[in-house]
């Protein structure tokens, strides 16, 4: 940090703050869509009414006001959070999670699983469907940190083998359902939804379901792991300096294997909340939802934090609900993974801008370079 | 057993992308540059070689597949630059960078198509790659040249002990007067030109146009080939073949009355299982390069 009271406006800012260096990204990531729009002879116009309609429920278009386009926003945003949630996690402990997919997955699989053959109690059901689910998802990750820990199994690899393995077994168990075709299982009982008549009604019908809650708890206890246990403090040191914290007795093996399962708990959680929330029978996956893979890029826009995560997931969730008014704005919906994509590129260069701008001080301050932190 | 060697034109079609992807993982880590982007560049050039040659094949006929191949392979290797110059000139965190390449390749293509063919997939062209004596396709010769090139470079050559050792130790590289950032380019642009290679043999071979499911994870497999196989282009090759007889299995299975009772999806875990197994049984000898994943930086020690 600087902090010698200097005032050097933005460049300063972007240097000393991350979370103004993500916000300067997602703005370049729009500006680049944009360019790219007219570029290819649309009307950029489109991208932004999209963007307003789903953010307020305001139709420019129609002149209409319709709060569901909030409603399926929050829900959208649901598992963008919770995934950023993971890979932040592990992020913060040094690891690096490609994972989030696989263990959304299979919290997915025992989720849905459970849904249909599970005792149908109501509340019960659903309650335990997503603590199975968590716990899956924990159970996946936890593997991973143990390969890591044990037998020093690169993570990225391992995760990005788990993952398939996942997605292929996810299908071998649901296709065992009685009753389930070649992709989806019979309706699940009422009792096993997450859906709720109050904040359905709330916004007009919209899929923002009791999921919401366990995102809010989420959140919550990933600010208060990270930052206020014990537990958390020995997880950040672990990722800061893994020899350093070995050598003040931190149990590194045992970090890295719980770090790993609660990163895989949130992905889990959103597998969850998907399946249950926002369909009415279980799917038979053919493809990756690609919620794991966006969690990565949620995560790194939110630099890890809570709060950061939090905004993050939102900012994706808005841009995936958006997705078919774009379409029909003329706008091809593909759009919105450029901007993730050129989001995350944006992010991996950021040392790169940050030299940059420390040159361009640099130049003007006469050869004092400011100080990284 | 019989129709087992019947089958082999379609292990070929589908160990061919695979091998020669992961023979540009290979080249790439063996720079000291992992890139996890492969599974992104593979859609790339499976895009660009599809769109080129539905566009060409009327004009000059079923040869504009070659044409195609080398189209692919470019618009790979454009790509892989993003890469190249975050990993290598920004030292950026690899796979990050590599993680976002992946992600704007389904956005691009796809975004691309939309606006060439108002649908969210290629047209289709009329013939693919046509297969030669035997029903083997080209790309198996394709994918033979290219590891047998590769080997003789990277074993033979003076070139390619500078490219090792740039994975291994760039300092000692670079003490050396070996330019590590222009060998590292250089690795990384090759390993995109193969990977877009490798995605436009996918397209041509297995499909009739592009779309969003074509290559489907094949990038990832060849990212567990290239560890698999330990980094050696002979252990490349053995792991490839292996990895694809199991996808080829999945296509197969359903005319071999024993295979029929397991479900195809097994066959599709078993590369990844494989991996991951054989990962854990040679833990503890580290058989990846030493700098694989380490930005160089001059002057750092």
């Amino acid at each position: 940090m600087t902090g010698k009271g200097h005032k050097r406006g933005i460049r300063e800012l972007l240097l000393s703050s991350d979370g103004a260096l993500s916000v300067m990204v997602v703005l370049l990531g729009f500006l680049c869509g944009t360019i790219l729009i007219l570029c290819v002879g649309r009307n950029p116009l489109g991208l932004y009414k999209a963007v307003i309609q789903v953010l307020t429920g305001w139709s420019i278009k129609l002149g209409r006001w319709d709060i569901r386009y909030v409603g399926e926003w929050l829900a959208q945003s649901m598992p963008f959070i919770l995934c950023g949630l993971s890979m932040a996690f592990a992020a913060r402990t040094g690891l690096f999670n490609i994972g989030g997919e696989g263990q959304y997955v299979v919290g997915i699989t025992v989720a849905q699983v459970f849904a249909i053959l599970g005792p149908q109690v109501p509340v019960l059901h659903w309650v335990l469907a997503l603590t199975l689910a968590i716990l899956a998802g924990a159970v996946w990750g936890g593997i991973v940190g143990w390969l890591k820990a044990r037998f020093e199994v690169s993570e990225v690899v391992a995760t990005i083998m788990l993952n398939y393995i996942a997605l292929y077994g996810s299908r071998i168990l649901i296709m065992r359902i009685p009753g389930t075709n070649t992709y989806k299982t019979p309706d699940f009982p009422k009792t096993a939804l997450l859906g709720s008549d109050f904040l359905s009604q709330l916004t007009n019908g919209s899929l923002l379901n009791l999921g919401m809650i366990f995102v809010i708890i989420s959140v919550v206890a990933y600010w208060f792991i990270i930052e206020k246990t014990r537990m958390g403090f020995g997880l950040r040191a672990t990722g800061f300096n893994k020899e350093a914290a070995r050598c003040s007795g931190i149990p590194v093996m045992r970090s890295v294997v719980l770090s790993m399962a609660i990163a895989g708990a949130f992905a889990g959680l959103a597998g969850g909340i998907v399946s249950l929330g926002s369909f009415k029978y279980g799917r038979v996956l053919a493809s990756n939802d690609g919620y794991g893979f966006t969690g990565i890029a949620v995560a790194l826009v939110g630099n890890n934090t809570a709060v950061g995560t939090l905004l993050a997931g939102l900012l994706f969730g808005m841009l995936s609900s958006a997705q078919g008014l774009m379409q029909s704005n003329g706008i091809p919906k593909e759009i919105t993974f450029i901007i993730q994509g050129l989001v995350v590129i944006f992010i991996a260069i950021r040392t790169g801008f940050r030299m940059f701008f420390k040159y361009t001080m640099k130049a003007k301050n006469g050869g004092e370079v400011a100080r990284n932190d | 057993m019989i129709n087992i060697l019947g089958k082999v034109p379609t292990i070929l079609m589908l160990v061919s992308p695979i091998l020669i992807t992961a023979t540009g993982g290979m080249i790439c880590e063996r720079s000291g540059v992992v890139n996890i982007a492969l599974e992104g560049l593979m859609i790339f050039g499976a895009f660009a070689a599809a769109t080129a040659h539905f566009f060409l094949e009327p004009v000059i006929g079923p040869n504009s597949v070659w044409i195609a191949l080398l189209v692919g392979a470019c618009f790979g290797m454009l790509f892989s630059l993003i890469h190249a110059f975050a990993a290598i000139s920004l030292n950026a965190d690899q796979t990050v960078s590599g993680t976002g390449i992946n992600l704007l390749a389904n956005g691009v293509t796809i975004f691309l198509a939309q606006i060439l063919f108002k649908q969210d997939r290629t047209k289709q062209f009329m013939l693919g790659m046509m297969p030669g004596p035997g029903g083997i396709y080209p790309t198996a010769y394709i994918a033979l040249a290219v590891i047998a090139v590769v080997w003789f470079v990277l074993y033979k050559r003076p070139y390619g002990l500078r490219l090792r050792s740039c994975g291994e130790n760039p300092q000692a590289a670079a003490s050396v007067g070996i330019n590590v950032t222009s060998i590292r380019y250089v690795a990384v642009l090759a390993s995109g030109f193969l990977a877009g290679l490798a995605g436009s043999c996918l397209v041509l071979t297995t499909n009739t146009q592009f779309n969003s499911t074509t290559v489907n994870g094949h990038g990832f497999i060849a990212l567990a080939v290239v560890s698999f196989g330990r980094w050696k282009p002979l252990g490349i090759a053995g792991a490839s073949l292996l990895f694809g007889t199991a996808l080829a299995f999945s296509i197969i299975a359903s005319d071999v009355t024993i295979l029929r009772q397991f479900p195809t999806e097994m066959f599709n875990i078993m590369p990844y299982a494989i991996t991951l197994l054989t990962l854990v049984i040679f833990s503890g000898k580290n058989y990846a390069p030493l700098a694989a994943g380490k930005p160089y930086e001059k002057g750092a020690s």
